[in-house]
């Protein structure tokens, strides 16, 4: 290794400017999400009553602490609403991440079972859909669960049902919705996982006499696990606070928590109450995050 | 040497089919002469001649275009910077801090992203419209390219850059003539990318626009939710094509790249 260079002026603006823009686009926007989820919502364009500056000194300081409000969130612990959401956001966003594992694994598995370059264009099959915009895939669904829509036809055709089923409008909706968007992200964590592990450990185990579901059982699940964590957080984290797809499939009785920020914000006007149930997410997902981030920066070390 | 078994398609096959034949039958039924998801009419261009028509739709389609040609050309530029200064510069202050905001926008829930960033233009009290969708955009995909760029990065042999600077090449003389030719392919990969994303993207843009710069998805989305319309079938069959051969393109530009190199870091 050479010694530290020095820092150069051209080396400072490459770490500067993307630095300097991720601050002032990134962080400085969750601080005003802080400020505003503090202030009282009031019925004006902005829709929130401003706060006093920070830096007009500190009777400017003692006025901006005195002017923050707890009203938000007061609202949200108190209004069932909000709660439910919460529940059901997290509740829908675990299950479907646990039936997306139970999917992904076989897919997986099965692409790092065949030759390597098939491999590739197998990965790539399985991202394409992916790419392809949330609301394509989610108004796909909406033609497919339609009352007198192939999915029913099929059902019917088969026996499976003598009356085609509401699939609109329900959580099952959601559950297939998020299932389908997710996947991918799901089977290519999996697949890098199950692809850098050492082959010679399988073969020693079946060497010494080890049948090839204990194999799989005692030696490949377990050595997974880091696919697994990587999986669960990136389809976890999006779908918890997921938009879309329970929008356009799910009914309207009991909305996911995304869907109450989108109410409140663009519906209600309630800017206060929108930046509340977003910092309220936020302190929810921060330890997912948290794990993802060391669990990055491990990875990274080990480059 | 591994065989392709019956083992292999039966875990891969059902898996790859449900991804597909949703999109499948959506691309099918775009040529649905009789538009109703129950009866075939027979094969017709019926709707795609119907968006030819539309005019608010074609328009809100060339924003969004515009949109993602800068969002792909800025955010490329910021994220290969942003990957340069966290392979090759090592420690530095504020490196946690940095590697948090390069990850933390890849998992980042859109509507809080959005919202977050609206809230940013109204108390700076910038006028909403194309640029600020451009800037929220670009803060999301300079992320990914940065990650795309970073990877690539790490693959080449750093041995290079270092020999080209014993032998007296300044930094940035450095830069173009030995790292930028080497990591162009990632670099051409996360614009493809970058220009995907911006092009997919409805939650964040919802939040960010203003008047006059209505996206593609915006008033897909305000058409959809009324219910399945056969010319919106036609237009989403469009999009994945497009998208599709863009993805595509970029996955190929790293995947050949990467074999190439491959030897060369032994």
């Amino acid at each position: 290794m050479n010694a530290q260079p020095k820092r150069s002026f051209s080396e400072k603006l490459v770490r500067g400017v993307p630095y300097a823009w991720l601050l002032v686009f990134f962080l400085v926007p969750f601080l005003i999400v802080l400020k505003i989820s503090l202030s009282q919502s009031v019925s004006a364009t902005p829709p929130y009553a401003p706060l006093t500056e920070l830096w007009a000194c500190w009777h400017g300081f003692t006025t901006f602490l005195s002017g923050l409000s707890l009203d938000s969130y007061r609202l949200i612990a108190i209004d069932p609403l909000y709660l439910l959401a919460f529940v059901k956001s997290i509740e829908v966003a675990a299950f479907s991440t646990l039936l997306m594992l139970i999917l992904s694994y076989p897919i997986a598995y099965g692409i790092t079972r065949t030759p390597r370059r098939l491999q590739m264009l197998l990965i790539i099959l399985v991202m394409l859909p992916f790419w392809t915009a949330l609301l394509v895939r989610t108004y796909a669904w909406m033609n497919i669960l339609q009352h007198d829509g192939p999915l029913n036809r099929l059902l019917m055709a088969l026996h499976v049902v003598n009356e085609p089923p509401t699939w609109l409008g329900t959580d099952t909706a959601i559950y297939i919705g998020i299932v389908y968007a997710y996947l991918p992200l799901m089977v290519l964590p999996l697949y890098v996982a199950l692809k850098t592990l050492d082959e010679a450990l399988l073969d020693a185990a079946a060497d010494l006499g080890c049948p090839r579901w204990k194999v799989f059982w005692q030696v490949t699940l377990p050595l997974s696990a880091p696919g697994v964590v990587v999986g669960t957080l990136l389809c976890f984290i999006p779908a918890v606070g997921e938009f879309v797809i329970p929008d356009l499939l799910g009914g309207s009785q009991a909305p996911m928590v995304g869907q109450t920020i989108w109410a409140e914000f663009f519906g209600h006007k309630d800017w206060p109450t929108a930046a509340a149930v977003a910092v309220a997410l936020l302190c929810l997902l921060v330890t997912p995050i948290a794990i993802f981030q060391s669990h990055a920066a491990q990875t990274a070390k080990r480059n | 040497m591994r065989k392709l078994s019956a083992f292999n398609i039966a875990s891969i096959l059902p898996g790859v089919a449900f991804l597909y034949a949703p999109i499948a039958f959506l691309v099918v039924h775009s040529f649905n002469a009789s538009g109703l998801v129950a009866t075939w009419g027979g094969w017709s261009l019926r709707w795609y001649g119907e968006l030819a028509g539309d005019g608010p739709l074609l328009e809100a389609a060339f924003v969004s275009l515009r949109l993602a040609f800068v969002v792909a050309t800025a955010a490329t530029i910021l994220g290969a910077l942003a990957a340069i200064a966290l392979v090759r510069f090592g420690r530095f202050r504020g490196r946690l801090v940095f590697t948090t905001m390069i990850y933390s926008p890849l998992v980042m829930p859109e509507v809080i992203a959005g919202l977050a960033m609206v809230l940013l233009f109204v108390a700076v009290a910038i006028d909403r419209g194309f640029w600020t969708v451009a800037i929220a955009h670009t803060t999301m995909a300079m992320c990914l390219v940065a990650v795309i760029v970073q990877a690539h990065l790490f693959d080449f042999d750093k041995g290079l850059e270092e020999a080209a600077m014993d032998l007296g090449a300044s930094p940035p003389h450095t830069f173009l003539t030995i790292t930028l030719p080497l990591i162009l392919p990632a670099i051409a990969a996360g614009w493809l990318l970058a220009f995907a994303l911006s092009l997919d993207d409805l939650a964040i843009a919802s939040f960010t626009t203003g008047p006059g710069a209505t996206t593609l998805w915006i008033r897909i989305y305000s058409e959809v939710r009324r219910g399945v319309k056969p010319e919106m079938d036609a237009i989403c069959s469009i999009m994945v094509g497009v998208v599709g051969i863009i993805v595509i393109a970029a996955s190929l530009l790293v995947k050949f790249n990467r074999g190439k190199e491959a030897p060369a870091r032994r």
